[in-house]
């Protein structure tokens, strides 16, 4: 079973080549504030982020999910229960 | 921030295109003329962009029941289908939509969205799953909001991700409702049905059809996608709409599930709204009886659409993955030069939907141009001439 501290880490190994080079990121980093994501694009990284941990992310927890760090805790959950 | 700043940056989109000369969001139809003209801006239009998919609109027919009606019962119902909304022209139109599916259970809503709305909301409970494609209309991803069950989406029909996800949900796939459509309202693709349907029952989940853009288009008897591919008997819902090939609104499912004629009685979206008007239900009884007729209508409108997208396919145009009634032209990314396009269009006397991301399903706009039974070749030789003028003026082909 992976930690929450490998989860992290894998997502932000998915992550970095969404986004430009020079930006950094971590695990507080917003997913639309700060990485600029618009909708359709944070719908295709969960596409990717679901294939990757081999788990289904439910729309109705979204609207929790803001930072990378949220999203991490998500896919944890998710192993989890699975 | 109060109450209404977080409608300033809609306004600003709005007024942008203010600035553009042309809103493609509101345009006023000034006078109908009939299932395929209009008078737009003053001027005379050819309607490509309707959902008109047979034509019935207008038919003498489905008018004269409507007027019968008004003058026997009246403008509105003035209440639920639980009070006093429930006339015998609803049962009767029940049973119709029962008799044309083969199916013993039929419920009519007061629109197309509202019966998404009934069955979403209401079907799925708390410890139950909706795995939804994830092209699937707004009225399903607002069903879907309105319920208590868990949300999961699936690739635009990508019967392997499906496959997938109903496997990682193990014994809750029996939980689970599948969600589809017959034919997808922007690029106007059918689902995999077939194999959908494969698929569900090999992990015992349900299946629900949205046949809003297939029916009265796709089947021998119109009755949509899964009759097209032979599986109506292994759908569980089949969910449609008055509002496109039955020429008015209102929305409606059949079901071989008894659990279907119980939803009247704990489905929000069925109890707390007034009940079609007698001139709706009357008028749809007459389209459906025409659409169950209507073979040459059917053939009609596939012939259009052949000749509009083989049209628009010589003259270099980008369309959607494959012939359907339905027929998205691809534009670019850059909203500024799509309305340009768009505009161009409506000046010259052509009526489509200009659609814009996040409603398109990546980041292009495109013209969405649906076909109807009612168009003339000479009409659709003409919309082709004025799409060679404008994309050749636009640098597109």
């Amino acid at each position: 079973m992976k930690t929450y501290q490998q989860v992290l880490e894998e997502l932000l190994q998915t992550i970095r080549p969404l986004v430009p080079q020079t930006m950094a990121i971590d695990e507080d980093t917003e997913l639309v504030g700060s990485l600029g994501l618009d909708s359709m694009k944070v719908m295709n990284l969960l596409q990717e982020v679901e294939d990757h941990f081999d788990v289904s992310i439910p729309l109705n927890v979204l609207p929790d999910v803001r930072t990378v760090g949220d999203l991490a805790r998500k896919i944890h959950e998710q192993l989890q229960a699975s | 921030m109060n109450l209404l700043d977080k409608f300033t940056p809609l306004q600003q989109a709005r007024d942008q295109l203010k600035a553009l000369g042309a809103d493609p969001f509101n345009v006023v139809v000034e006078k109908i003329l009939s299932p395929t003209e209009a008078i737009v801006n003053g001027h005379r239009v050819i309607l490509a962009g309707t959902n008109n998919y047979l034509g019935l609109t207008f038919h003498p027919e489905c008018i004269e029941a409507a007027v019968r009606a008004i003058r026997e019962e009246g403008c509105g119902t003035t209440g639920s289908r639980m009070a006093n909304g429930n006339y015998a022209d609803h049962q009767a139109l029940e049973r119709d939509f029962a008799d044309f599916y083969g199916k013993p259970y039929s419920v009519v809503f007061s629109a197309g969205y509202l019966a998404n709305l009934a069955l979403l909301s209401t079907l799925p409970g708390a410890d139950d799953v909706i795995l939804i494609d994830a092209d699937c209309h707004a009225s399903i991803y607002d069903g879907c909001k309105m319920s208590a069950a868990e949300v999961i989406r699936f690739r635009h029909n990508d019967v392997a991700d499906l496959d997938k996800r109903l496997r990682r949900l193990k014994d809750r796939a029996r939980r689970t409702l599948v969600v589809v459509e017959g034919i997808y309202s922007m690029f106007g693709d059918p689902a995999p049905l077939r194999e959908i349907v494969e698929v569900k029952d090999e992990h015992g989940a349900y299946l629900m059809v949205d046949e809003a853009h297939s029916l009265g288009v796709l089947g021998d008897l119109g009755r949509g996608l899964a009759e097209a591919e032979g599986v109506d008997d292994r759908v569980d819902f089949i969910v449609g709409t008055f509002s496109k090939s039955l020429g008015a609104i209102g929305g409606y499912c059949v079901s071989p599930h008894q659990a279907l004629d119980t939803l009247r009685y704990a489905a929000r979206p069925y109890i707390f709204t007034a009940s079609s008007s007698p001139a709706q239900i009357a008028s749809t009884r007459v389209a459906l009886r025409l659409l169950r007729e209507g073979r040459d209508l059917r053939q009609r409108l596939w012939a259009n659409a052949e000749r509009f997208y083989r049209g628009l396919e010589a003259l270099g145009c980008t369309l959607g993955p494959q012939l359907s009634p339905v027929v998205p032209v691809i534009l670019g990314e850059s909203r500024e030069a799509s309305l340009a396009v768009w505009k161009e269009l409506l000046e010259r006397g052509v009526y489509v939907n200009l659609v814009m991301p996040p409603a398109t399903p990546d980041h292009r706009c495109l013209l969405r141009c649906s076909m109807s039974a009612a168009h003339t070749p000479q009409q659709i030789d003409t919309l082709l001439d004025v799409f060679a003028q404008v994309f050749a003026a636009h640098g597109l082909t």
